[in-house]
């Protein structure tokens, strides 16, 4: 989802370093793929013995996108722990190989060809933005691996190795709208994003159910990544005065987004507008500050603040694990279904083989998830419930509402191309 | 587009529009005038500049957490204090540069473009080893926050008044202290001739030392002043430096007055785009209008005249 801010000087820059770096990684995976040899504790040709199975864990711990990756990366091994501690999978104890990817797409792809040709992971957990996710794509359909994508994105995308653990956009957008316009009788709508893909299909899908329910979008703006200067369009939201703020603005200029929409004079406790936002979560609000977003709503499938008794542990674990100041997001909760989604499927395929994983994983629930119960679809996305948060001064959403049952997840909505 | 307002609704929001075109040449003038003074004095192409920015906002959310403590009493005025140490850590910081760094590269003055762009890198590591990959929240003292009402329809932020102010003291300031101070006189020397300027016993080290460090320590100030408005991470000093840059050249790099008149009119070009267009649009025509007015006048808006 967010392409962090990047200014163009950055990303040139790093994208020259990585050229240099590429040569020698390049290098090393040609004598990588000479020495290779047959592993033959398994028919699979994973890499896979009686003890142990390996899989890849593959973010950005370094760069731009570490602000956001480093909570999937404590999750994804929190829950490798948990299940080493349980016995692992099939008898075999989970080990991982972390790959940076130093948010760099390229960097992204040649590491994730290293982890499936030379390391053989089973299985990997990796990848945010979807840029990087793209970037990956065609490696993990070539050589056929698996992988485990945790973010809530666009939608528009459905392939037979990835497994996406976050919400595609319509699952999102539509409960958030729906609600609005029932318990809080908006009328219309000021849509407002950074100028990348997620909030320009979230926003034409958003613009469209609008519209089917018969209501007014007053404006729909985007800003560049990285854009700092709220002031105009604050001043051009108070002109045309909709009802809500539909806002999936990412990165830094979340940050002086909602701190120039509060300097303005705009409380977001009176709701005159009220803020609406898909891309807030807990770990936002750490930059912008609690009573910089305070009364701001989200929609999306996980807060921190749910109270039933598998969130109660996981978090409890997950501060455990992390230091106790640490928060959770809706992107965290959903890398840490990653290792249990694949546990499950290789248990039921009896198997870690990357097909037999594949054909059993539509229909694998997770009733231990902390957003409740799970379950994948035929589409590889997952069945899940939206939620609305309101933003409390202390960085938490006290949740008001929650859908009555699971959202179908529908990547390919009619009349998107 | 403006059929459905009564006139008073008109007018104000015109009026705090212009006023968010005021404030936003601020925030330009704010973070150009350090590079101005290294760029445009030394020609020193700081890429680091934006980092130098962060480290003042770091400073400034260490010395909040430390106000609120230990000195809970006064708190709402760490703002100020937070400034003054800002100021202090990042001149310390550039003097140390400069001593390792930029003094070795004065007859190369396009490799300091690479090593600075390193130092970057650097200091952003540092940032995130130091302070966690995740941004941190700086608390503002509440008299900062929120916004002034002229009246029921216009409503003036106050963090904006603030940087406003502070720009018109550090502008200020920094003009006297180029024109007639002795560190401001012999800086000018110094570019203008070095072998000259040492010949009549300018210590051109010392004064490119000072220079440096002068332009660090405000990008420090204005990194955090800039907390008020935007983000602080690792990296959010990427977010600055393409503006900043635009800024110093567009104006003409080694002319104060120029920087600020450029600043004015990029910031009102901009943000007069921004209310009628789109976003995105704004900073394209911003941009094209800046490269063809570059492309009739390569120098910038203003230039010294001086013998070559």
């Amino acid at each position: 989802m967010h392409s962090k801010s990047q200014p163009f000087s950055g990303t040139r820059r790093r994208r020259f370093l990585q050229n240099l770096l590429a040569v020698p990684a390049a290098i090393m995976l040609a004598n990588a793929s000479l020495t290779a040899h047959a592993d033959s504790a398994n028919t699979t040709g994973l890499a896979v013995t009686d003890k142990t199975v390996t899989v890849g864990i593959l973010h950005s711990v370094t760069g731009t996108m570490a602000i956001s990756e480093t909570g999937s990366v404590q999750a994804e091994k929190l829950a490798i722990e948990q299940i080493n501690a349980m016995g692992g999978v099939l008898g075999r104890k989970i080990e991982y190989i972390q790959e940076d990817g130093a948010s760099d797409w390229p960097t992204f792809a040649e590491k994730s060809k290293k982890l499936l040709i030379k390391d053989k992971t089973a299985a990997v957990f990796g990848c945010w933005t979807s840029a990087s996710r793209k970037a990956v794509l065609p490696i993990f359909e070539q050589y056929n691996g698996m992988l485990y994508y945790p973010t809530f994105y666009e939608g528009l995308e459905q392939s037979p190795n990835v497994i996406y653990t976050g919400q595609e956009a319509t699952q999102q957008i539509l409960a958030g709208i729906d609600w609005v316009v029932k318990e809080k009788g908006a009328k219309s709508f000021f849509l407002l994003g950074s100028d990348y893909i997620w909030p320009r299909t979230s926003n034409k899908i958003a613009r469209k159910h609008i519209e089917k329910l018969g209501l007014k979008v007053s404006g729909e703006e985007y800003y560049p990544l990285g854009h700092t200067q709220f002031n105009s369009v604050i001043n051009k939201i108070k002109l045309k005065k909709p009802d809500v703020i539909f806002a999936s603005v990412v990165g830094g200029s979340n940050v002086a987004f909602y701190k120039q929409l509060k300097a303005a004079g705009i409380d977001m406790t009176k709701e005159k507008p009220l803020v609406l936002t898909i891309s807030v979560t807990e770990d936002e609000i750490l930059g912008i500050g609690g009573e910089n977003i305070e009364g701001a709503y989200a929609s999306m499938k996980y807060f921190q603040s749910l109270t039933n008794n598998n969130n109660k542990n996981f978090v409890k674990a997950f501060k455990e694990r992390w230091g106790k100041d640490i928060v959770i997001g809706d992107v965290t909760q959903a890398a840490y279904l990653g290792p249990w989604l694949w546990k499950a499927a290789v248990e039921k395929a009896g198997s870690f083989d990357i097909d037999k994983v594949r054909a059993a994983s539509p229909g694998i629930e997770l009733k231990t998830a902390p957003e409740g119960y799970v379950r994948v679809h035929e589409n590889h996305h997952l069945w899940s419930k939206t939620r609305i948060g309101n933003a409390q001064a202390d960085g938490q959403y006290k949740i008001v509402y929650e859908t009555k049952d699971l959202i179908e997840p529908d990547p390919f909505p009619a009349g998107y191309k | 587009m403006f059929a459905d307002y009564t006139m008073t609704e008109l007018t104000s929001i015109f009026a705090m529009q212009g006023f968010a075109g005021l404030i936003l040449f601020s925030v330009f003038v704010l973070m150009a005038l350090g590079l101005a003074i290294i760029f445009g004095q030394m020609g020193v192409i700081n890429m680091a500049h934006g980092e130098f920015m962060i480290l003042g906002a770091y400073v400034t959310y260490l010395t909040s957490t430390l106000f609120a403590e230990y000195l809970p009493s006064i708190y709402d005025s760490y703002f100020f204090i937070a400034m003054i140490f800002a100021f202090i850590v990042t001149a310390a910081l550039g003097a140390l540069v400069e001593w390792a760094i930029i003094r070795h590269l004065y007859k190369r003055p396009l490799d300091t473009l690479l090593a600075t762009w390193g130092l970057s890198l650097i200091l952003q590591q540092l940032y995130r080893t130091v302070f966690g990959a995740r941004e941190v929240g700086v608390t503002l003292p509440d008299w900062l926050m929120g916004s002034y009402a002229l009246n029921e329809n216009i409503e003036i932020p106050i963090n904006g008044l603030f940087v406003m102010g502070l720009t018109i003291v550090i502008t200020v300031g920094v003009a006297l202290m180029m024109q007639k101070s002795r560190l401001g006189k012999q800086t000018r020397a110094v570019v203008q001739n070095r072998p000259m300027a040492a010949a009549v016993g300018i210590n051109t080290e010392k004064v490119d030392r000072m220079t440096f460090a002068l332009g660090c320590g405000i990008a420090g100030i204005a990194g955090s002043a800039f907390t008020m408005i935007g983000s602080t991470g690792p990296t959010s000093g990427q977010l600055y430096i393409v503006d900043t840059f635009l800024v110093v050249v567009f104006g003409g790099a080694s002319s104060l007055i120029g920087t600020v008149a450029s600043a004015f009119t990029i910031s009102q070009a901009q943000s007069t785009m921004e209310f009628f267009l789109s976003g995105s649009t704004a900073k394209v025509l911003t941009l094209l209008t800046v490269v063809g007015i570059l492309m009739l006048r390569p120098q910038g808006l203003f230039s010294l005249k001086i013998r070559r």
